[in-house]
């Protein structure tokens, strides 16, 4: 019992910063979705009938699943290489991992809109290189959304994978080939298994985070491939429509909600699987 | 009763060595075709690089390891087809007990119906029948223990190499599992190579002996021969308490050696190697006398202390020159005037001393 109190007072602070900074706010939100512009949930029946609104979570969805499945691939072979490289090799990965947290946001959707826009540098290449006549829409697309959102969201794929991969005993792996199995049995059968917890974990981790990209979707997206963070931020400040945008946020923050529980439940140790 | 494919295993001059560090020095051992063999030592003793030498796994800096005449020294562990339990069992945590015992027969190509025959078998043989469906961590650590042995055996390996499989277990477990693994032996009659630091499981397991200390193969013998004529003071200490007297003037005739401890005259026989200043005698093989024996071996000595350890009674005591001595008796025969104090004879027969 007193343990808890003396958790509560460590806590508080931070409890009371979330609930002034994000649960009050929130309220609000919730208080718009179904007052705006008059009272009821006529802006939910709204959001979720309207065909454009329908595309746009429809595209989120997808985006999301496709950078899940590349930053989740992505991801496991870095963390093979941080986990099982040579001392090198470890090192490289470790800054490749951890340069681009130091690198804003911003810039590096900028970064690479400057390498995939129609004169940059891929473009620019294939055709110094005669290989192409018209530059190629690498941008302003689902393509260059789904690059940057890939890039930026691999280093999170690759913790919860590369602790995963290090908690498996390495006997295990020599049991295997001590009993006659070639390296891809082994990597098939028993130690690509063995890692799933932590490619679940990573997997849901990604796409829960990638759901309500911003940034990266607005810059290489150019307009064209609007996903539901860029479609509330239009709906606010572009066509006043608080009370749908405020729908489609509550939606939103559900969705991810849901999300977090299975998330939360995979991660609780002693409920494995 | 070995069994036909059971294999002959010779080390011969091994050597590993890690950066500066020699693990294994000029180690030369056979395993017998259907032997039971302990590697026995403290640890850091080489031992377990011995065993991941004979598995493949680790290859030697120099030497060569020959099964059946041949040399396998550069074949890697998967040609090799060993059987092998690791420390801590290193099963498939994401497999049934059924699905760890198949993995090795599917990765050997067998057909579906063996493989389902040859598990079931399996199971049967260690006492695990009900617990095919179960995952290891539903297991108890003897029941792991258990399906890492029939894993490693599924195959009828020619060899199964054990790395310290009980170091985890209680005692009466083990004490359990070292039956089973004796019972399995003469089953199976394949040949066992097994790695412990634990003397009296050596000892009650194996058919040979060998005991390592810093990398060296100091002795390989039966049981029997390494405890009771132990090559050197590190076997005779490591293998169990052993009481050491200083002996003045040594000389060995004919085979026998002569000398004195405190000015009483010791005979013992030792072979080609002569007498030594240090003699060697287990607690066990001295008898307590109350007054001085007629004749033999014989020094008096006073009683310091006392330990009641159930069937045995361990006396510590002392000589005159300060010399501490341990015996042990059986708790029924303790005469009851030996107390702290008190003075007594040790005596002992001339082979039952050696000298070191």
């Amino acid at each position: 019992m007193r343990q808890i109190t003396r958790s509560l007072v460590l806590l508080g602070p931070l409890l009371i910063l979330l609930a002034l900074a994000y649960i009050l706010p929130f309220l609000g939100i919730l208080r718009w979705s179904v007052t705006l512009p008059e009272p009821g949930l006529g802006q939910y029946r709204a959001a979720l009938s309207d065909p454009l609104i329908l595309s746009v979570f429809w595209r989120t969805l997808r985006i999301c699943a496709v950078v899940t499945v590349l930053s989740v691939s992505a991801g496991y072979a870095v963390a093979l290489l941080w986990v099982w490289g040579g001392p090198v090799a470890r090192l490289l990965t470790e800054l490749c991992i951890f340069i681009p947290f130091w690198i804003s946001v911003l810039t590096r959707a900028f970064g690479w809109l400057s390498i995939l826009s129609n004169r940059g540098l891929v473009n620019s290449w294939l055709e110094g290189a005669g290989l192409i006549a018209e530059p190629l829409a690498l941008v302003r697309n689902e393509f260059g959304v789904i690059v940057g959102m890939t890039h930026f969201l691999i280093p999170f794929a690759v913790f919860p994978i590369a602790s995963a991969m290090r908690s498996v005993d390495e006997r295990v792996l020599m049991a295997a080939r001590g009993m006659g199995a070639g390296r891809a049995r082994i990597f098939w059968q028993v130690f690509l298994p063995m890692t799933l917890p932590g490619v679940l974990g990573a997997a849901l981790l990604v796409f829960v985070f990638s759901i309500g990209f911003f940034v990266t979707p607005a810059i290489l997206g150019g307009g064209r491939s609007v996903m539901v963070a860029e479609l509330i931020y239009l709906r606010i400040f572009q066509s006043p429509d608080w009370g749908l945008a405020a729908a489609v946020s509550v939606i939103l923050m559900i969705a991810i909600a849901g999300f977090l529980a299975l998330l939360l439940r995979k991660m609780t140790p002693g409920d494995a699987r | 009763m070995p069994t036909p494919q059971a294999a002959e295993l010779t080390a011969r001059s091994i050597r590993k060595e890690f950066g500066e560090f020699v693990a294994l020095d000029d180690v030369s051992l056979t395993i017998g075709r259907g032997a039971f063999v302990t590697l026995l030592g403290p640890s850091g003793s080489g031992k377990t690089t011995f065993l991941m030498v004979l598995a493949g796994f680790l290859p030697p800096t120099a030497g060569e390891v020959h099964q059946d005449g041949r040399d396998i020294t550069a074949l890697p562990p998967e040609a090799r087809g060993f059987g092998m339990v690791f420390q801590g069992y290193a099963l498939f945590p994401h497999m049934t007990v059924a699905e760890n015992i198949a993995f090795p027969l599917k990765v050997s190509r067998r057909s579906g119906a063996e493989i389902r025959r040859r598990v079931a078998e399996m199971i049967e043989m260690v006492g695990l029948s009900g617990h095919g469906h179960k995952r290891p961590a539903a297991l108890s650590g003897g029941q792991q223990q258990r399906v890492a042995l029939a894993r490693a055996l599924a195959c009828e390996p020619a060899v199964l190499l054990l790395d310290e499989p009980f170091s985890a277990l209680d005692k009466n477990l083990r004490g359990q599992m070292q039956d089973e693994v004796r019972r399995l032996h003469r089953e199976i009659g394949t040949t066992f190579v097994f790695v412990t630091h634990d003397q009296s499981e050596a000892l009650a397991l194996s058919s040979t002996v060998a005991i390592f200390d810093h990398g060296r193969l100091q002795q390989a013998g039966g049981p029997q021969e390494v405890y009771e004529r132990p090559a050197n003071r590190f076997v005779a200490e490591f293998l169990g308490d052993i009481n050491i007297l200083p002996i003045s003037g040594a000389e060995a005739q004919g085979g026998v050696g002569h000398g004195r401890f405190e000015g009483r005259a010791i005979r013992a026989s030792c072979g080609a190697a002569g007498a030594t200043a240090a003699l060697a005698v287990r607690p066990e093989h001295m008898r307590l006398e109350l007054g001085e024996p007629a004749g033999g071996n014989a020094i008096p000595l006073s009683v310091t202390d006392l330990t009641y350890m159930g069937a045995e009674t361990r006396l510590h005591l002392v000589s005159g020159g300060g010399t501490p001595v341990i015996l042990s008796v059986p708790t029924a025969a303790m005469p009851a005037a030996v107390t702290p104090g008190a003075a007594v004879w040790a005596a002992w027969a001339e082979d039952r001393g050696f000298f070191l």
